[in-house]
């Protein structure tokens, strides 16, 4: 597959002849009330959240070039571009109101790709690897849960930095709540080995494959994982050498 | 000596204190047992073999905080090292997707506590980018925020210096260390009002402008905070107890930061000139002249140089930075754009810092859309465009990365921190594994781990 094909699959195919957002979310009303608490009147708005879409070509920068040198390479390794990297986006909030694919990025652009989980180990070493890439050095690994985003709840968010040509790029892999698992990258990027025990402590995203997926914040026994949209802040009651702490909430009151 | 099978683990109720001799080790071995944790099964592990596993904290004096570090030790080597963590985790980020993108800094400020202004400004800077308003940050703002970080990493420098000579015993090198380090929070103070927890860098600019007379009480301070550092430097470098303790010991290579995405001055120490400030150049960073300085040594000992040489730095960039609040008083802090501008007008009242009550005064008697205005900003917040974005900055201890999601709300829908002690702690196997006992205290302390950002 050459670079021209692999760029058409990131748009999404010539059928879609305007990028459009990416939708995660629809949330209504305001101030959290729903139902018959909601005396604010504001209970029918809808707000729709949405995220930057797949970018069209050019990207500007050197986004094209980075791309298209990664196309290239998984291509001669036998991998098809577009199975690897579901979707390109270029986030530059200083050109969102006009999107003009004409004109460059502003400097504050960032380039993320949507990488299919089963690919995510090959693209990271073609990453690090290649001499016109060198993205050398990872910065670790954020999860992000969204729920409403069905089959593709959990996010793991990788972001690499290559010192050789003062670049940075974001990789985002997605799976899904029923499944959540993800190749380990610790292989590539020994750093990641900690990072990716936080984000599964947190969000509970099994890093297959990793040396030891342990809970590396919470306590080892701890049920459930906290960061995760479902699960309240405090409230949670915490038992400490035999006793029990009250959530905050229920404690005794002074007053 | 044998080592008896463990088909059945202890009964529950067995003494879980200390106790006498285990039949383990047979009468003619003296030992004591500890418990709690999983302490019983790593001890199980390593019984019958010629090691001993050793726990080193959480709550021990020279591991900066609530480090636990277990040990196995075989004489006086390290075989094998392992960090537990944790034990500080407050759970911040997450309080942080409940609270408004301003209130924010309030938090991210108590992640690394010597630190507080990096966070608070790679935080702000990140928000500040997800709104699109990046280049409309006044340009004073920019240089308070250049002038208080720099100020941030010499007193977080002294810290690492002062209390890394203290667990070698050199008392003198921590009170001079902390000595120094009252000089800057001083100024801190002056500024922000507070010794640290200051949520002073505010989303848009800073909360307030630098007082009267603050570039003067800086330039006083300076030539003391600079003999303090002559006189750490005098009472470390040369001092060959000093030396040939840290020579040599915690060497880390250039190809194994990469591996272990070490940034900061152990990076440097291996000979790399990685810095943020350089490389990705924010608040105007590109502006000041200023040397990154580097070793090839890789150990302990080049790293306190270079955290002596990074002060030097520092000050320099310190003094521009007073030149250029001379050159720009009275120059707006904060955006221009009300809708992002925090509304408050602080004042210094004679209970000390807080609003303007012309500010209220106004606001109440004479604009009810005005007070509507505040009071909206004030609970509810101003809106960020749904968005993700990326920001680091060079925090003393290497890269700190920010990572921002905001789903067009009030709040931010996830606010992660890649706290660089965090990820250097990894290293400390590599550092400790095959040195001495007494070396890993030294390697530890090289890494300068900060527990309240590890655990956040």
């Amino acid at each position: 597959m050459t670079p021209d094909e692999g760029r058409e699959v990131a748009r999404g195919g010539h059928d879609l002849p305007e990028p459009t957002a990416e939708l995660v979310a629809e949330r209504t009303g305001m101030f959290g009330a729903h139902g018959t608490g909601d005396t604010s009147g504001y209970g029918g708005l809808v707000r729709t959240v949405t995220m930057p879409p797949a970018a069209a070509r050019p990207y500007g920068s050197w986004f094209d070039e980075a791309v298209d040198v990664l196309a290239e390479v998984l291509g001669e390794q036998g991998v098809t571009f577009g199975d690897a990297v579901e979707r390109v986006t270029v986030f530059d909030p200083r050109r969102r109101d006009d999107v003009d694919p004409g004109t460059d990025p502003s400097d504050d652009a960032e380039l993320t790709l949507y990488v299919a989980r089963e690919h995510l180990v090959p693209v990271c070493q073609v990453l690090r690897d290649d001499q016109d890439l060198r993205f050398e050095l990872s910065l670790g690994v954020s999860g992000v849960h969204y729920p409403e985003d069905a089959g593709r709840e959990l996010h793991a968010v990788y972001h690499l930095t290559s010192v050789t040509h003062a670049r940075r790029l974001r990789l985002e892999v997605t799976c899904p709540d029923a499944d959540p698992h993800i190749p380990t990258t610790t292989g590539v990027y020994p750093t990641n080995d900690w990072h990716e025990r936080e984000t599964w402590d947190f969000f509970g995203i099994v890093f297959d494959g990793h040396p030891g997926l342990a809970r590396i914040e919470m306590p080892d026994d701890w049920p459930g994982h906290p960061q995760r949209k479902d699960y309240p802040l405090g409230g949670i009651p915490v038992e400490y050498k035999g006793a029990t702490v009250p959530p905050p909430d229920t404690r005794r009151q002074y007053s | 000596m044998t080592a008896p099978a463990h088909d059945s683990p202890p009964a529950p109720h067995a003494a879980r204190s200390t106790r006498p001799p285990s039949e383990d080790y047979g009468p003619s071995v003296p030992g004591f047992e500890a418990s709690g944790g999983d302490w019983d099964e790593i001890a199980r592990e390593a019984i019958g073999e010629e090691r001993i596993v050793v726990n080193m904290g959480p709550q021990h004096p020279s591991t900066h905080g609530v480090l636990r570090l277990m040990l196995e030790i075989d004489g006086e080597t390290v075989t094998e090292a392992r960090c537990g963590i944790g034990y500080l985790h407050t759970g911040i980020e997450k309080n942080m997707e409940f609270r408004t993108w301003t209130q924010g800094t309030t938090f991210c400020t108590r992640m690394d506590y010597l630190a507080p202004l990096f966070q608070e400004t790679a935080y702000c800077l990140g928000t500040e980018r997800l709104l699109g308003i990046t280049d409309d940050v006044p340009e004073r703002a920019s240089v308070i925020r250049v002038l208080m970080m720099e100020l941030n990493r010499v007193a977080s420098h002294l810290v690492c210096l002062g209390t890394g000579g203290n667990e070698m015993g050199a008392t003198t090198v921590m009170t001079i260390g902390f000595t120094a380090r009252e000089e800057i929070l001083r100024l801190f103070e002056a500024i922000t009002g507070l010794r640290m927890n200051h949520a002073y860098v505010r989303p848009g600019g800073v909360a307030t402008d630098a007082p009267e007379g603050f570039t003067d009480q800086v330039r006083a301070a300076l030539p003391k905070v600079r003999g303090y550092l002559g006189q750490l430097g005098d009472l470390m470098l040369a001092n060959p107890i000093f030396r040939s303790r840290l020579t040599d010991v915690g060497v880390l290579n250039l190809a194994g930061c990469f591996a272990l995405g070490i940034t900061g001055p152990v990076l440097r120490s291996a000979g790399h000139p990685y810095d943020v400030r350089k490389t990705f150049p924010y608040s105007g960073y590109e502006t000041y002249d200023f040397d990154v300085p580097t070793d090839t040594a890789a150990d302990s000992y080049s790293r306190v140089v270079l955290r002596l040489e990074e002060c030097y730095q520092s000050l320099k960039i310190v003094e521009q930075c007073l030149q250029r609040l001379d050159d720009t008083v009275g120059a707006p802090v904060m955006v221009a754009d009300k809708k992002v501008a925090w509304p408050a007008q602080l004042s210094v009242g004679s209970d000390g810092q807080g609003n303007s009550l012309d500010h209220i005064r106004q606001i109440m008697g004479t604009s009810m859309e005005a007070l509507i205005h505040h009071f909206k900003l004030v609970t509810e917040g101003f809106g960020v465009p749904a968005g993700q974005t990326w920001q680091t900055v060079e925090h003393p201890r290497g890269e700190l990365g920010v990572h921002l999601v905001s789903d067009g709300g009030t709040r931010p829908y996830r606010a992660h921190f890649r706290d660089p002690s965090f990820n250097n702690l990894q290293a400390v196997s590599v550092l400790c594994e095959g040195g001495q006992v007494a070396d890993v205290v030294v390697a530890v302390a090289s890494l300068d781990p900060v527990l309240g950002g590890v655990d956040r």
